[in-house]
């Protein structure tokens, strides 16, 4: 018993200096209550909370043995086995704080033992080694992610097969299939999808035309870049699969905009040109057809009695057209009458105005 | 042993803490990720984890190793698959085609022993390598044609370029994975502008293509349609000619002298000699014999 005390003085000796390596000792945080009726933990001094404070510096081994005296030599004095226990559950909860992990739903946890790649742990709760053996990565495998390129705002041009420029954004959609692969292969994951991403998109683009590109060919390309980067992703051995890519815009750059409307326009006015020809012939056929019908009507009529028609037609005729116009009808044969033909339109005109 | 620890609890103390270290020190844990050198006095003595193809990951290699303290030092190399990205390049085509080319390159270190002796740090052998793309790169391209350069895949060409990007890697260690054109540009100024210009030419061309286009299919649906309406016209009248002939004569009159009910016809004199048809009742001349 003298001789722990004596220890715990020697001890504290060292540490009554305020200025000691660790700082003011005072601010030992995890310090067990202070037991006022028996005065300090080591030795009954007002100096023994000091004393404390070097706690951390003193090996495990150390403390063992001494809580263990402290059990032989007296149990009036319980401090320093409140340490001990309070070390042990320190170890205790680290034991099961970093041996049990719950890995949601989407999720794995990659183990490493040493360093080592060991196991994989699936959805639920997982046991491993306690943390400094076994360590524990979790990685999401189920959520897409998703990479944007080429921007919407400014323009990003790619130059397409038949040499024009492709102002274009896209996204492309990923997730990880092997969370080891992409653990442990490759340095940059997120780097690496979107060069690989730019770099199959500008070689499918340069392999297609403008239009296309523009046009109905745009799920064919996505499909194509898709299948490109899975490939190239794949060679890495990168554990990520690509989902899709989808092309959210692909148009001309902004300074061959109006070209490009013009060719709209164009459309529009030639679809116009053939619509009024339609019109034209609809309008002409139905008259031709009108007239013929017209014709063989009055011809049946006509065959049954051709003389008489015929002068019936005449006369009704001549009725309608002479009723109306001005005559004049010249009777002596062999004098050629004088027409002051501007006087007769004069008078013509005065007859109009005053109807 | 318990006496003088007795004694001197400090000087335990610190004796422990230094066995500890040294403990820990003594035995490095090898990633999954990392390969390392382990260098005696400046000279290598073994290599931990060193990347082996096709082996799979888990295998003998990463996880615990020891070392001599202080006397072995380690260097960490990367094990995984790691880019050397290139700044945009101009590479001039064989027809004289200037084209910003930007590419990068994936790498593995293979000989972490190699790359240790040549480059020292992972640092250097990034800026070496990046040199060697740049004139890998432009020295491959530079023998292709500017079409060719716009889809150098489909020829082959990039395989070049990374064949012949391996063999100068290869003495550092390092082993080409992928060389990749990430993009090629047009030159900013003359070049942009001249491409910007033939697509906004080759757009003009196309809509007056299409307008006349429209014209001439405008025009053959119109004349087709005069066709058959006179197809139609002739089945008719070609039954009688002559009585067609004065058929039209009556309705041609009426529309002159009359109007057709839409226009007010221009005003007629009609002179007429008493020979005309229509007034040969009017003289009497030709009344029926009695």
């Amino acid at each position: 018993m003298s001789n722990i005390l004596g220890w715990g003085g020697r001890v504290r000796g060292l540490f009554t200096d305020d200025k000691g390596p660790w700082g003011p000792s005072s601010s030992g945080g995890d310090e067990p209550p202070q037991d006022d009726g028996h005065g300090g933990p080591w030795g009954g001094s007002p100096g023994g909370r000091r004393v404390l404070g070097g706690r951390t510096v003193i090996p495990i081994e150390e403390m063992l043995r001494r809580g263990r005296m402290r059990f032989r030599g007296g149990g009036g004095r319980p401090d320093g086995s409140l340490i001990l226990w309070a070390v042990l559950g320190f170890i205790a909860i680290w034991l099961i704080f970093t041996s049990t992990h719950s890995i949601e739903p989407g999720q794995r946890g990659v183990v490493t033992r040493f360093g080592r790649y060991s196991y994989t742990l699936g959805p639920g709760v997982g046991l491993t080694l306690p943390s400094p053996i076994d360590r524990v990565q979790k990685v999401d495998v189920e959520s897409i992610r998703s990479a944007d390129l080429g921007s919407q705002s400014s323009e990003d041009l790619m130059l397409t097969g038949d040499q024009n420029l492709l102002d274009i954004a896209y996204s492309v959609r990923w997730n990880v299939k092997n969370p080891e692969w992409y653990l442990f292969q490759l340095a940059q994951p997120d780097e690496t999808i979107q060069q690989v991403a730019e770099s199959a998109m500008r070689s499918v683009i340069s392999q297609v035309t403008l239009q296309d590109a523009m046009g109905d060919k745009r799920s064919e390309i996505e499909t194509q870049v898709a299948d490109r980067m899975q490939h190239i992703l794949d060679g890495y051995r990168s554990g990520i699969a690509v989902q899709g890519v989808a092309i959210q815009q692909a148009d001309p750059p902004a300074e061959v905009n109006d070209a490009f409307k013009e060719v709209t326009a164009a459309q529009q006015d030639a679809k116009s040109y053939i619509n009024q020809a339609n019109a034209y012939a609809l309008q002409l056929t139905a008259k031709a057809q009108g007239e013929a019908a017209a014709f063989d009507k009055v011809y049946q009529q006509y065959k049954l009695a051709p003389e008489v028609t015929r002068r019936r037609m005449y006369y009704e005729t001549m009725e309608q057209v002479l009723a109306k116009v001005p005559k004049t009808i010249v009777e002596a044969p062999g004098v050629a009458p004088y027409l002051a033909l501007p006087q007769v339109q004069k008078t013509q005109s005065q007859q109009e105005q005053q109807q | 042993m318990i006496a003088f620890v007795r004694r001197r609890p400090l000087l335990t103390g610190v004796v422990a803490f230094l066995v500890l270290v040294l403990l820990l020190s003594s035995f490095p844990t090898v990633p999954e990720t990392r390969q390392a050198v382990v260098v005696r006095f400046g000279k290598p003595e073994r290599i931990l984890n060193r990347y082996e193809p096709g082996r799979p990951i888990g295998s003998p290699g990463a996880g615990l190793s020891y070392r001599i303290p202080f006397v072995d030092q380690i260097v960490w190399i990367d094990k995984r698959v790691l880019a050397v990205d290139m700044e945009p390049q101009p590479v001039l085509s064989t027809d004289q085609r200037r084209l910003m080319v930007d590419a990068y390159a994936r790498y593995r270190i293979v000989d972490p022993l190699l790359m240790y002796i040549r480059s020292t740090t992972e640092e250097n052998l990034k800026s070496q390598l990046q040199t060697i793309l740049r004139s890998e790169v432009r020295n491959e391209l530079g023998r292709q044609t500017f079409a060719a350069l716009l889809s150098p895949e489909r020829q082959g060409i990039m395989d070049d370029v990374r064949n012949s990007l391996n063999a100068q890697a290869s003495k550092f260690g390092v082993e080409i994975v992928d060389v990749r054109i990430k993009k090629t540009d047009l030159p900013d100024g003359t070049p942009l502008q001249s491409a910007f210009e033939s697509m906004r030419t080759a757009r003009e061309q196309e809509a007056r293509s299409i307008r006349a286009q429209g014209l001439k299919q405008a025009q053959i649906i119109r004349a087709q349609a005069d066709a058959d309406a006179s197809k139609t016209y002739a089945a008719s009248f070609g039954q009688d000619p002559q009585f067609y002939d004065f058929y039209r004569a009556m309705q041609s009159y009426l529309t002159t002298f009359v109007g057709d009910g839409q226009d007010k016809p221009a005003p007629t004199n009609i002179i007429l000699s008493p020979q005309n048809e229509y007034l040969k009742e009017f003289t009497g001349r030709n009344a029926p014999p009695k």
